[in-house]
């Protein structure tokens, strides 16, 4: 991603951690010495950056999030913030071999947009990125689901039952692009190691995640009550009502 | 100058600690409690008990510094919001022979903090079970002489439960029970059913008050216990045993305290005091007592035993049987099924019940016979799935978006807990290697399952598969998430009790046979594990061992 002015504004490390805590919606601090850190050592600290990723980026990353959750009755994903909630956990959360394929699924959306309709994904019409992004969710549910199923497999399961999901999934696909990837983080004696996923399943997941854990997904997305004081086991409901949401 | 002379001191401030303190104060005795740990003071220090979910930078989620940091926690329960419970392993490592999932908690309070509270007596059917089959050693005791303890830590912790009058789960002093939702209440009646009563469903035992006990509110429903409660509803040392023992005035609380080994008067093999090493300054006290209660949780009261007498038995306080460290146990789990409810897509539920269902023991009980010894419970729940399922399935836009902002479909999950079998194989010493950050040889772990669990395991899993098809449930599957001993957080045995001094370390009230003014009532004691949640059972011992100490005390036997 290049920067979208080209005015790089150089800022203290101070001023870019508060920066980021405002991007994030004041989220207070806990832990985040690893940001710290990469705050630290993204050179140059541009105001409104995430670690490695610039402003431009969390502009994309925010409309990724807002194509797959979109403003309808409720608000969308980037005014939740989605973006930069994405590039925070990449950056802290990722495994460096994680962080890059994310990066390169952030080019190769890029590139298919301009390969597909001669323009870039900034540049596309919500219609351009959404028909885009649902190839993109095709392929990564096809993937995974296989993954999953070799999984199974080796570890003698059944089979998952046949859901009317996996009936819908496209089975003209290309196969696991990650297949020959090198396993992520630090595996304890006799942990399955973990593969990275399909870069289109990281963003999604990161974008859900950002946008229905954040204060408007808790509170104008679905229903929260802090201290329900009871419980009430089986009420009746209507279609349509947003779920309560959990605490943990 | 503080008084370095008690009546009685206390080794752990968890929930086995915290019930000594109680008693042994209560019954007129001058008590000192020693945690190794930081203190945690009650609702003061549960910092983020009431933060709103999106308040967390990573939304409570985990960082690769936090799993660099944390090697053992990040294999299961590493999380941002109650890290500060959880110990710090560069401080406090320990070596796996083979792996061992060690889970700790450091702090006044210990693990009852971050505790599942399930809460179950056991039976005869456990107590006896070892003489039987020939397993291991007879437990000292039967369940007629724990159930009035059972009775009385009850009374106090505060169980919420139902009455069943299932032999295998006896009943006991519950306050009232937490109801089903309308999914568990449909698949319990079809249960009971479609198995002849057989296999039964119940509502959790749960060591959450349903109504408001002294000093604590009644439960609020958030299920945020593991935050710390700031409303006391849920049985920890805080909210419970420790305001009890403070308020006689004859508690003397002490955090940073290490205690790093027991003081031995080797004429009359009588425990004099212990030593305790500050966590902070590094300066060591002697204090000395007339009783002590080892309660630092299974392995940490052991490794105490095995740094103390050295001079007289070369592997520790409590050695001369040669069974201490060994037969170390777990519950072996994380393998069960799910499916989905069907004919509930108009009822829905409000608020978060901090508790689940159980399906009690029903294998190798009441004529079943099985190609494997003992049996399992089994823990889970029926909801509406959250936005998370939608992670994984076809589909983004605004439809998709609606959708996933709408409860899901119903569906059932449950794990089983399964009894691990003691082995005198599965043991536990000292790494002179290797030593912690206080200069003390760390513990090295060397255990593994063995064929009864393995064999076991496979009805774990096909059992509740067997149940939800039976039941109607759709789209059922199994899963087997794999386990590693320790993971149950469930550790027993070490310094198991018994009838005779060379095969056991712990006599029938809980006294090292080599010195009977110590008393290990923690897991350390367990003789065997049975497949129920520990901790209740733990409460009554101590309770016990502690009513039984003032009665020597008061005999002069000890």
């Amino acid at each position: 991603m290049t920067s979208e002015t080209g005015q790089l504004r150089l800022i203290s490390r101070r001023e870019a951690i508060r920066r980021v805590s405002a991007l994030l919606g004041g989220a207070a601090f806990i832990g985040g010495n690893r940001l710290l850190a990469a705050v630290e050592n993204a050179s140059p600290l541009v105001e409104g950056s995430v670690g490695e990723f610039a402003a431009a980026d969390i502009a994309f990353l925010d409309e990724i999030a807002e194509t797959i959750l979109p403003e309808t009755k409720t608000p969308g994903a980037k005014a939740a913030k989605t973006g930069a909630f994405m590039a925070l956990m990449v950056t802290e959360s990722y495994w460096p071999a994680e962080q890059r394929i994310f990066r390169e699924g952030m080019r190769k959306i890029d590139e298919a947009m301009k390969k597909a309709k001669d323009v870039t994904f900034m540049q596309a019409t919500p219609a351009q990125r959404l028909a885009l992004l649902t190839a993109l969710d095709r392929e990564q549910v096809r993937v995974m689901d296989a993954r999953d199923a070799a999984e199974r497999r080796e570890k003698g399961l059944a089979p998952r039952p046949a859901t009317a999901r996996a009936a819908k999934a496209d089975q003209n696909l290309p196969d696991d692009p990650n297949n020959d990837l090198p396993v992520v983080g630090v595996s304890a004696v006799g942990e399955v190691p973990k593969k990275p996923a399909h870069y289109f399943r990281m963003m999604k997941e990161l974008a859900m995640l950002g946008y229905f854990t954040s204060e408007i997904g808790y509170t104008k997305v679905m229903r929260y009550a802090e201290v329900p004081g009871r419980f009430d086991p089986c009420l009746p409901y209507t279609p349509g009502d947003p779920a309560w949401a959990d605490h943990a | 100058m503080q008084s370095t002379s008690f009546d009685a001191i206390v080794v752990g401030s968890g929930i086995s600690g915290g019930w000594a303190a109680k008693e042994l104060t209560e019954k007129g005795l001058r008590v000192l409690l020693l945690e190794r740990g930081r203190n945690v003071e009650h609702i003061k220090d549960y910092v983020n008990a009431t933060k709103g979910p999106w308040e967390y930078l990573h939304r409570g989620g985990r960082t690769t510094a936090m799993e660099e940091a944390y090697q053992v926690l990040r294999r299961d329960v590493l999380n941002e919001k109650n890290l500060a419970f959880w110990v710090n392993e560069k401080e406090s490592p320990y070596t796996e022979v083979k792996r061992f999932d060690w889970y700790r908690g450091y702090q006044v309070g210990g693990r009852s903090l971050m505790w599942g509270r399930q809460s179950y007596r056991w039976s005869d059917f456990d107590f006896e079970a070892n003489a039987k089959e020939g397993i291991a050693v007879d437990w000292p005791i039967r369940y007629n002489e724990l159930a009035p303890w059972y009775d009385h830590v009850e009374r106090h912790a505060g169980i919420s439960g139902s009455r069943e009058g299932l032999p295998q789960l006896p009943d006991g002093q519950f306050l009232p029970a937490m109801p089903f939702n309308c999914g568990e209440e449909l698949l319990a009646g079809r249960l009971k059913d479609a198995f002849d009563g057989k296999r039964r469903m119940i509502i959790g035992r749960v060591a959450n008050a349903t109504k408001a006990l002294e000093g604590r509110s009644a439960c609020k429903y958030r299920n945020a216990c593991w935050l710390g409660c700031p409303y006391g509803a849920y049985f920890s040392t805080q909210s419970s045993t420790l305001p009890a023992a403070a308020k006689t005035g004859k508690l003397t609380l002490k955090p940073w305290s290490i205690v790093t080994e027991v003081l031995l008067d080797k004429k009359h093999k009588r425990a004099t005091g212990v030593r305790v090493l500050d966590a902070v300054t590094e300066q060591t006290t002697e204090y000395t007592a007339k009783v002590i209660f080892l309660c630092a949780s299974t392995l940490n009261s052991t490794w105490l035993l095995m740094r103390s007498a050295t001079d007289v038995w070369p592997g520790g306080l409590g050695s001369s049987s040669g069974e201490l460290g060994h037969n170390l146990m777990d519950h072996h789990f994380r393998a069960g099924a799910e499916g989905f409810l069907e004919g509930l897509d108009d009822k829905y539920y409000f608020g978060r019940r901090p508790n689940g269902i159980y399906v009690p023991r029903y294998r190798n009980l009441f004529g079943d016979k099985r190609d494997y010894l003992r049996g399992f419970g089994y823990q889970g729940s029926a909801s509406r799935d959250g936005w998370m399922r939608a992670v994984k399935e076809l589909g983004i836009g605004a439809t998709f978006k609606d959708e996933a902002s709408t409860p899901g479909p119903w569906k059932f999950g449950a794990t089983a807990f399964g009894e691990m079998l003691p082995n005198h194989a599965n043991v536990a010493g000292l790494d002179h290697e290797r030593k912690d950050k206080w200069g003390l040889p760390v513990l090295k772990i060397d255990c593994a399952t063995g064929e009864n669990e393995r064999l076991m395991r496979k009805d774990m899993i096909n059992d509740m598969a067997e149940m939800l098809e039976q039941t109607g449930a759709k789209d059922v599957s199994t899963y087997d998430s794999g386990y590693f001993p320790g993971m149950g957080i469930h550790e027993m045995g070490t310094a198991r009790m018994g009838r005779d001094p060379k095969t056991s370390v712990l006599n029938a009230h809980n006294q090292v046979w080599d010195a009977p003014n110590v008393f290990v009532t923690d897991g350390s004691s367990m003789t065997s594990s049975a497949c129920q949640n520990p901790s209740l059972t733990y409460m009554a011992l101590t309770a016990r061992a502690a009513d039984f100490a003032v009665q020597e005390l008061n005999r002069r036997n000890l």
